[in-house]
C-alpha cells in the first residue's frame, strides 16, 4: 500500500517534472528569461547539479571538484568535433566515458579518505586539472584562449587546434563552408533546438537518478550517509558503493559538460576552477540537498541571477523607480545598485546566508513549509515534493 | 569540397555582382542584394545555378563570403544539392550522389534553413525595430578587471550621448562628420552585461544580450582570452564584435573574423615600437630576464619582445613563466640577481603587474649595477588604472600604451575634457578604445545606410579617420586592425596629480609599427548577417 | 646556493602568511568545530586596515595652487593632509610613513570587534549544524565581505608602502657569508620576524594561561569541559575574535608585499585550507609545520631548473603535496584522530 502510494507519487513528481521543464520557454518568459542560452544553461546545470547530488545528498562526501568532470566532458567533446564529426552523439558516448573513466581515477584515490579530508583531495586534483590546462596542458586545450571547432584544415602542417580533420564527416562527404556547427543527426543544436534537446536530457536524468534513489543501491547510499561505521560493522564494504556514486555523478558532470560544448562549441579552462565546483554546491544546497528538484531549482536560481541581475544597471534601475519622486528615485537607485547589476555577488552571498540561516533544507523546504502551511495540515512527516526527507540537522563532531 | 575545381578565382567585384572563371571562360552573377531574407536566398540559388555553373556558385559562395557561415550556410548547399538533381546536371551528379546521405539527413533539418534570424524581414539578425537602435556593452563588472570595466561602460554612456547628441567629446573632432544626432534615424540604446573575465560567462552575457536584448553590436572585454572567445560567438550570431581592450596578437591574427573588428594596438606593436626606444637608452649589448604570464597573451607578448631586441642584438638569459595571479612573485625574482641579466621585462597585466612591479622593485632591481650597467625594468603593456596605485614603483620604467589622457592633440584634449567634466577623473586607454570603438560603429552604420554586418563591415575596412586621439589611423581590410601611432612611455619621475602616473617619450609612427597582414596568420572568412 | 638560500628565504616569508592565517582556521576548527571560509576575508580586512588607516592619515584639505593645473586645466587643488596642519610636517609625515605598522593597532581593535560579532551574530548558531552548513555560511558571507570592500575600495590592488626606513633591501649574503650578490627586501625579514612573534605568541597564550589550557581542554574533549561548569560559550566568543585578530595583523602587515584587493581572500582561501588539512585538522604545530613546508616547497617548484625537468610544476606543488600528505598520513602531518572525518 506505501509502496503503491510512492510509486504513484514518483509519477506524479515525474511527469510534472518533465512539463515544468518543457513549458519552460513560456513560465520564464514574463521574466525575460525565456531565451535559448538561459534556458539551456538551466538545463546543462540543472544535469549537473542532479549528478551532484547522487553524490552529495545520498551519501553525504561533499566534493568539491566536480569542476574537473565538466572541463573533461566539454575539452572531449571539442576533439570528437575537431577529429570525428559535428554529430553530437559520438562526443557525448566520448565525454561521459571518458569523464567517467576520470571519476574512477579520482573517485577511487579520494574515498580513501572521508569528511573534509575527502574534500580536500577532491579539490587538489581539480585544482591541478585547471592550473595544467591553463598552462603546460594548452596544446590540448588551447589555454586562455579555449578549444574551438575550425573549418576543415587544408595544409597538414596547421596544428590541430587551428584546423579541423573530422574523419567521419568527410569520409561521409558532408559539404562544409567555413565553420560549421554542431547537430544531431541534422537537428541544430544551437537556439530552441539546442534547449529541447538539453531538456530531454535533464527529464532522463531526472529519471534515472530518481529510480537510483529508490533502488536498493540508492538505500545503501543512504546508509552509507546516515552511518558508514555501523554498515562498516555489518561487514558491508561501502567502498564500492562509494566509488560507483561517484563516477556517475562524474559522468553525469561529463555530460553537462559535453552539453555545453554541444550548444556552444567552445571550451575553456576556468569551467574547472574550484569556484565552478563551489557553484554546484551552492545549487545544491540553496535548492535543497537530497531532493530531486532541489538541485535544479537552485540551479535556475543562480543562472537567472548570473545572467539577469547582473545586467540591471542605473539606467535600468532608474526607468524601475521612475514612479518615485526624484529624491526618492535617487535614494532608491543607489540602494538596489548595491545588490544588483555589477554587484550581483552581493545579492547572491546575502540570499545564501538567508537560505543557510533560515531554511536549512533549501528552498525546497521552504515550498513545504509553504504548502503545509496553506494546506494547513501537519499530515504530511514526508511530503511527496520533498523525496529522501530534508536532511535533518545533525550534531558536529 | 575543394576549390581546386575552378582554375580562376573567382572574386566579388561589388556587394551584387559575383565573377568567376571556368576552363578560361568568365562566368558572372548578378545577386539581388547581398545577404538576402531567408526565402530569397534559396531563390538566389536557383538563379544563380539556372545562370552560371554550379562550381562558380560553390566556389563564389565560398570564396567570396556571399553567404554567412554556419548551418544555414552548409544546409542550404545541401538543399543546392537537391535543386542540382532537378537540374540533371551531368557535372555535379558525382558529388550529389555522394553528399546524398547527409541531405537526406539534412531533409528533416529543412524547416530551421535560414529560419534563423530573417523573421522581421530585414534580412539580417536584431535588424532594429521601431525608433531605438540597441548596442550590447559586455564589460568585466566582477572580477579582478572590475574597475577597468566600469571605466569602460563610463566611456560608453559618454559615447552614447555624443552619438544620440550629435556632438560633443572627440565627435567633434572626428574627421567623419556624417553623425548628426542617432544612427540612421533611430537613438542608441545600450545593454549591459557582465563578463566576469571568464570566457563562458562573457559568451552568455554576450548570447543574453543578442537574443533576449536585440543588441545589434557587441563591444568591450577587457582581455584577450574573452575577446576571442565572445568575436567567434558574435561571427556565428552575425553580429558586429568591436572589440575592446586586447592586446593579443591573435584577436586579428591567428583567430580574426569577418564580424570582428579591433581598435587596440597588439604585441607585435609593442614590440617594434618598444624596441628603438629601449636601444637609445639602454643600448644593443643588454640581456634580458622575461617574467612571463603563464597563458596565450604573456606568451605572444614574450615572443614579440623576444624578437625585436634580439634583432637589437640584446640576449636573453631565461623567459620564466609565472602562474596567472600568482600573487607574490618572489620566489621567481630573486633568481633574476645572479642570471647575469641587466634588464627584467615583466610579461604581466592588471593585478600581476602591480604585484610583480611592486615586488621587483622591492628586491631592489632598479637602481642595482649589473655589467657595469643600470639595472632596468620593462613593463611592455602599461595600464595606467593599474600603476596608478604603484606610484612610486613605476617611476622611470618603459612601457607602451594604446592611449593617454596627457596627448595635447585636439581629440585627445577634446574627450578629456568631456569625459573629466561628466566624471571629474581623466579616462584609461581602457575608456578611450571603447569610446572609439562606439563612435567607429556607429558612424559605420551611418555611412553604410544599414545596421548589417556586412555593410557596416564593407564600411569599417579600409576607413581611414582621424581626430580620435591618435593621429591618422585606418582599420586595415585584410585584418580588421587599425593601424595608428604607438605611445611608448615612461613612468613619471615627478608626478603632479594621481593621475599623472605617465609620460609620453615618443609617439613611434604608424609606418615603423605597421607589418604586413599575413604575418600573424589566420583567415577572416566570409561575414555573418545572423 | 645563494639561489638556494634565497628560495628558503623567499618560503620562509610565504610560510610565515601561510601558517598566521591557518593558525586562526584550525584554531576555530579545533574549539569550535566551525568550518570557516570567511577566513580569508578575514585576512582581507586586515589588509584593508592598513589602507583605511593610511587614508584616514591622508585626509586632508584643499589648498588652490598657484602654478600647477589639474588634467583639465584648471588651477589644481592640492591635498594637504590636516595632520600634517596639525602636528607640522615632519611628525605628520612620520606618522603617514609607518602607516602599515601602526595599523596593526587599528588591525587588533577592528578584528577584535568583527570576530566578536561574527561569532555571536552568525557562527554560534552554527555550532550544531553540519559543515556544509557552516561552509556555505560563511562562503556567503566572504562574497558579502568582499563585495562590500569592491563597493568602497574599488577592484583594482591598492599598493601600500612599507617605512622607508626598512623599504631598501638588505644584504643579507654578507651577514651570512655569501658574498655580496645576496640581497632581500628589509620589509620581507621583517615580515618573518613578525609571524614568528605573532605564533609564538599565540602557543605561548595557549600553553602558560589559564584560558589557553581551557582552549586546549575544549580542543579536546568540549562536552567533558561544558560539563565541568566553564562558561564554555564566552571562551569560543574569545577564541574566533583571537582567530580573526591573527588572520587581521597578517593581513595588515602583509600589505607592502602583496597590494590588497577585495578578492584576496578568496586567492588565500583555497591554499590555507590546503595548510591547514596537511597539518592536520585542529592541530596548531601542524598548521604551522605545513604553513612553512608549502611556503618552501612552492619557493624551490619555481626556480627554472625546476621548472625545465618538470614543466607546470610551480602551478600545482600545493596540491600535490596535500595529495601525498593526505594518502600517506590520513590525518595530515599532525592530525588526531576523529577531528573533521565526517
Amino acid at each position: 500500500m506505501a509502496a503503491a502510494l510512492s510509486k504513484s507519487k514518483d509519477w506524479i513528481l515525474f511527469v510534472g517534472f518533465s512539463a515544468v521543464i518543457l513549458l519552460l520557454p513560456w513560465i520564464l518568459a514574463p521574466i525575460g528569461a525565456g531565451y535559448p542560452d538561459l534556458l539551456q544553461k538551466i538545463a546543462i546545470f540543472g544535469i549537473f547539479a542532479i549528478g551532484f547530488n547522487i553524490l552529495f545528498g545520498l551519501t553525504g562526501y561533499l566534493s568539491f571538484g566536480h569542476a574537473a568532470f565538466i572541463g573533461v566532458g566539454s575539452y572531449m567533446s571539442l576533439w570528437s568535433f575537431k577529429l570525428l564529426t559535428m554529430n553530437v552523439l559520438p562526443a557525448m558516448i566520448f565525454s561521459v566515458a571518458l569523464a567517467g573513466l576520470f571519476a574512477f581515477a579520482i573517485g577511487y584515490v579520494s574515498l580513501r579518505r572521508s569528511g573534509i579530508y575527502f574534500s580536500i583531495l577532491t579539490l587538489a586534483f581539480a585544482q591541478m586539472s585547471y592550473n595544467l590546462a591553463y598552462s603546460v596542458l594548452t596544446p590540448l586545450t588551447n589555454g586562455e584562449t579555449g578549444l574551438q571547432t575550425r573549418a576543415i584544415r587544408t595544409n597538414p602542417e596547421t596544428s590541430l587546434l587551428d584546423g579541423d580533420i573530422r574523419i567521419i564527416d568527410q569520409a561521409l562527404g558532408v559539404q562544409e563552408l567555413g565553420v560549421p556547427t554542431t547537430n544531431f543527426f541534422g537537428l541544430s543544436m544551437s537556439g530552441m533546438s539546442g534547449f529541447y534537446f538539453c531538456a530531454i536530457l535533464l527529464i532522463i536524468c531526472f529519471f534515472i537518478a530518481q529510480r537510483l534513489t529508490n533502488s536498493n543501491f540508492g538505500m545503501m547510499l543512504k546508509a552509507i550517509k546516515s552511518n558508514q561505521n555501523r554498515l562498516n560493522y555489518t561487514g558491508i564494504h561501502t567502498r564500492p558503493y562509494l566509488i560507483a556514486a561517484f563516477v556517475i555523478s562524474g559522468m553525469y558532470a561529463g555530460l553537462a559538460g559535453s552539453l555545453m560544448a554541444v550548444t556552444d562549441p567552445i571550451a575553456g579552462a576556468e569551467r574547472m576552477q574550484w569556484t565552478a565546483s563551489g557553484e554546484v554546491v551552492l545549487m545544491t544546497i540553496l535548492g535543497g540537498v537530497g531532493t530531486l528538484i532541489g538541485p535544479v531549482v537552485g540551479a535556475s536560481l543562480i543562472k537567472y541571477a548570473e545572467q539577469k541581475v547582473s545586467s540591471w544597471n542605473e539606467g535600468i534601475l532608474s526607468s524601475f523607480f521612475d514612479f518615485l519622486p526624484e529624491t526618492l528615485q535617487h535614494f532608491m537607485v543607489s540602494v538596489s545598485s548595491l545588490f544588483v547589476g555589477e554587484s550581483w555577488h552581493t545579492t547572491l552571498g546575502v540570499l545564501f546566508m538567508v537560505v543557510v540561516i533560515f531554511l536549512p533544507g533549501g528552498l525546497m523546504e521552504g515550498f513545504r513549509r509553504i504548502i503545509e502551511r496553506v494546506t494547513g495540515g501537519k499530515k504530511s512527516a514526508k511530503p511527496g515534493a520533498v523525496e529522501s526527507g530534508a536532511r535533518a540537522p545533525q550534531p558536529a563532531e | 569540397m575543394t576549390v581546386a575545381e575552378t582554375d580562376g578565382a573567382i572574386q566579388l567585384i561589388s556587394p551584387s555582382v559575383l565573377q568567376g572563371h571556368k576552363d578560361n571562360k568568365p562566368y558572372f552573377a548578378t545577386v539581388l542584394g547581398f545577404s538576402l531574407p531567408g526565402a530569397e536566398v534559396g531563390v538566389l540559388a536557383e538563379r544563380l545555378i539556372a545562370g552560371a555553373v554550379h562550381d562558380a556558385l560553390v566556389c563564389a559562395l565560398e570564396r567570396c563570403r556571399i553567404l554567412p557561415p554556419s548551418k544555414i550556410y552548409i544546409d542550404g548547399l545541401r538543399s543546392m544539392g537537391g535543386h542540382f538533381m532537378s537540374e540533371k546536371t551531368e557535372i555535379t551528379r558525382r558529388r550529389v550522389i555522394k553528399s546524398g546521405a547527409a541531405a537526406a539527413a539534412a531533409a528533416g533539418a529543412t524547416p530551421y534553413f535560414f529560419s534563423r534570424a530573417f523573421a522581421d524581414g530585414h534580412g539580417y539578425r536584431n535588424a532594429p525595430k521601431g525608433d531605438t537602435v540597441t548596442f550590447g556593452f559586455n564589460v568585466p563588472q566582477t572580477g579582478a578587471y572590475a574597475d577597468e570595466g566600469a571605466d569602460e561602460l563610463r566611456a560608453y554612456e559618454l559615447a552614447v550621448e555624443h552619438i544620440n547628441a550629435g556632438g560633443g567629446g572627440m565627435l567633434d573632432t572626428f574627421s567623419s562628420k556624417v553623425l548628426k544626432g542617432g544612427v540612421n534615424g533611430k537613438k542608441v540604446a545600450f545593454v549591459t552585461g557582465d563578463t566576469q573575465t571568464k570566457s563562458d560567462a562573457a559568451r552568455a552575457s554576450a548570447k543574453r544580450m543578442i537574443e533576449n536584448d536585440g543588441a545589434i553590436m557587441i563591444t568591450g572585454g577587457s582581455s584577450s582570452g574573452v575577446a576571442i572567445a565572445v568575436q567567434g560567438l558574435c561571427q556565428e550570431a552575425g553580429v558586429i564584435f568591436m572589440a575592446g581592450l586586447t592586446h593579443s596578437n591573435d584577436t586579428t591574427g591567428k583567430d580574426k573574423r569577418a564580424n570582428g573588428f579591433r581598435h587596440f594596438f597588439n604585441t607585435e606593436m609593442t614590440g617594434s615600437a618598444l624596441a628603438p626606444v629601449l636601444e637609445s637608452n639602454f643600448g644593443k649589448d643588454r640581456t634580458a630576464y622575461h617574467l612571463t604570464a603563464d597563458y596565450t597573451w604573456g606568451w605572444s607578448q614574450e615572443g614579440s619582445i623576444k624578437k625585436y631586441t634580439e634583432n637589437l642584438g640584446w640576449k636573453t638569459a631565461a623567459a620564466v613563466r609565472t602562474p596567472l595571479g600568482a600573487g607574490d612573485f618572489s620566489s621567481f625574482i630573486t633568481p633574476v640577481l645572479d642570471s647575469g641579466a641587466d634588464v627584467l621585462v615583466l610579461n604581466h597585466y592588471g593585478k600581476d603587474m602591480v604585484n610583480s612591479l611592486t615586488q621587483a622593485v622591492q628586491f631592489g632591481l632598479r637602481g642595482k649595477q649589473v655589467n657595469g650597467k643600470d639595472f632596468a625594468i620593462v613593463v611592455p603593456l602599461y595600464s595606467r588604472l593599474m600603476a596608478q596605485g604603484a606610484g612610486e614603483n613605476v617611476k622611470g620604467i618603459y612601457g607602451s600604451t594604446n592611449w593617454h589622457w596627457s596627448l595635447s592633440d585636439e581629440g585627445s584634449k577634446a574627450f578629456v575634457k568631456s569625459f573629466g567634466t561628466k566624471y571629474g577623473f581623466p579616462p584609461s586607454q581602457a575608456a578611450h578604445t571603447t569610446y572609439c570603438q562606439a563612435i567607429l560603429y556607429a558612424d559605420a552604420c551611418q555611412r553604410a545606410g544599414t545596421f548589417m554586418p556586412s555593410e557596416v563591415g564593407k564600411a569599417l575596412e579600409g576607413f581611414k579617420f582621424d581626430g580620435l586621439g591618435n593621429g591618422p589611423t585606418e582599420y586595415r581590410a585584410e585584418d580588421h586592425q587599425c593601424f595608428k601611432d604607438v605611445l611608448v612611455v615612461k613612468g613619471k619621475e615627478n608626478p603632479s596629480s594621481k593621475f599623472d602616473v605617465l609620460e609620453v617619450v615618443e609617439v613611434t609612427p604608424r609606418a615603423q609599427v605597421e607589418y604586413k597582414a599575413d604575418l600573424l596568420g589566420g583567415e577572416l572568412g566570409p561575414y555573418n548577417n545572423g | 646556493m645563494d639561489a638556494i638560500f634565497l628560495q628558503i628565504l623567499n618560503g620562509l616569508d610565504k610560510g610565515g602568511a601561510y601558517a598566521l592565517i591557518a593558525l586562526g582556521l584550525t584554531l576555530v576548527f579545533g574549539t569550535l568545530g566551525v568550518v570557516n571560509f570567511a577566513h580569508g576575508a578575514l585576512f582581507m580586512l586586515g589588509a584593508f586596515c592598513a589602507v583605511t588607516l593610511n587614508r584616514l592619515l591622508n585626509v586632508s584639505y584643499e589648498q588652490v595652487s598657484e602654478t600647477e593645473k589639474d588634467f583639465l586645466g584648471n588651477p589644481l587643488k592640492e591635498q594637504v593632509p590636516y595632520l600634517q596642519g596639525w602636528l607640522g610636517e615632519d611628525m605628520g609625515s612620520f606618522l603617514l610613513d609607518y602607516s602599515v605598522p601602526l595599523s596593526i593597532i587599528m588591525a587588533i581593535v577592528v578584528m577584535g570587534i568583527v570576530g566578536v560579532v561574527m561569532e555571536r551574530g552568525l557562527i554560534r548558531h552554527f555550532y550544531k549544524r553540519p559543515h556544509a552548513d557552516q561552509i556555505l555560511v560563511t562562503f556567503g558571507l566572504a562574497i558579502v565581505i568582499g563585495e562590500l570592500i569592491r563597493h568602497y575600495y574599488g577592484a583594482n590592488p591598492i599598493p601600500q608602502s612599507a617605512p622607508s626606513a626598512v623599504s631598501g633591501a638588505a644584504n643579507v649574503g654578507a651577514w651570512v657569508g655569501l658574498g655580496n650578490n645576496v640581497i632581500y627586501p628589509w620589509w620581507r625579514l621583517v615580515y618573518f620576524a613578525f609571524s614568528a612573534v605573532v605564533i609564538f605568541g599565540v602557543f605561548a597564550f595557549l600553553q602558560f594561561t589559564t584560558f589557553g589550557m581551557v582552549v586546549r581542554a575544549g580542543m579536546q574533549d568540549r562536552e567533558t569541559v561544558g560539563l565541568l561548569g566553564i562558561n564554555i560559550q564566552q571562551k569560543f566568543t574569545i577564541v574566533f575574535a583571537l582567530a580573526a585578530i591573527v588572520a587581521g595583523v597578517a593581513g595588515a602587515m602583509y600589505t607592502p608585499i602583496l597590494p590588497p584587493d577585495y578578492n584576496m581572500g578568496m586567492d588565500f582561501l583555497v591554499l590555507s585550507f590546503v595548510v591547514v588539512v596537511v597539518g592536520g585538522m585542529g592541530s596548531l604545530g601542524g598548521a604551522v609545520l605545513a604553513g612553512f613546508l608549502l611556503g618552501i616547497l612552492q619557493s624551490f617548484a619555481s626556480m627554472s631548473v625546476v621548472q625545465n625537468a618538470l614543466p607546470g610544476i610551480a602551478q600545482i606543488i600545493v596540491y600535490l603535496v596535500a595529495v601525498i600528505v593526505l594518502l600517506t598520513l590520513p590525518r595530515g602531518l599532525m592530525g588526531r584522530k576523529g577531528v573533521m572525518e565526517d
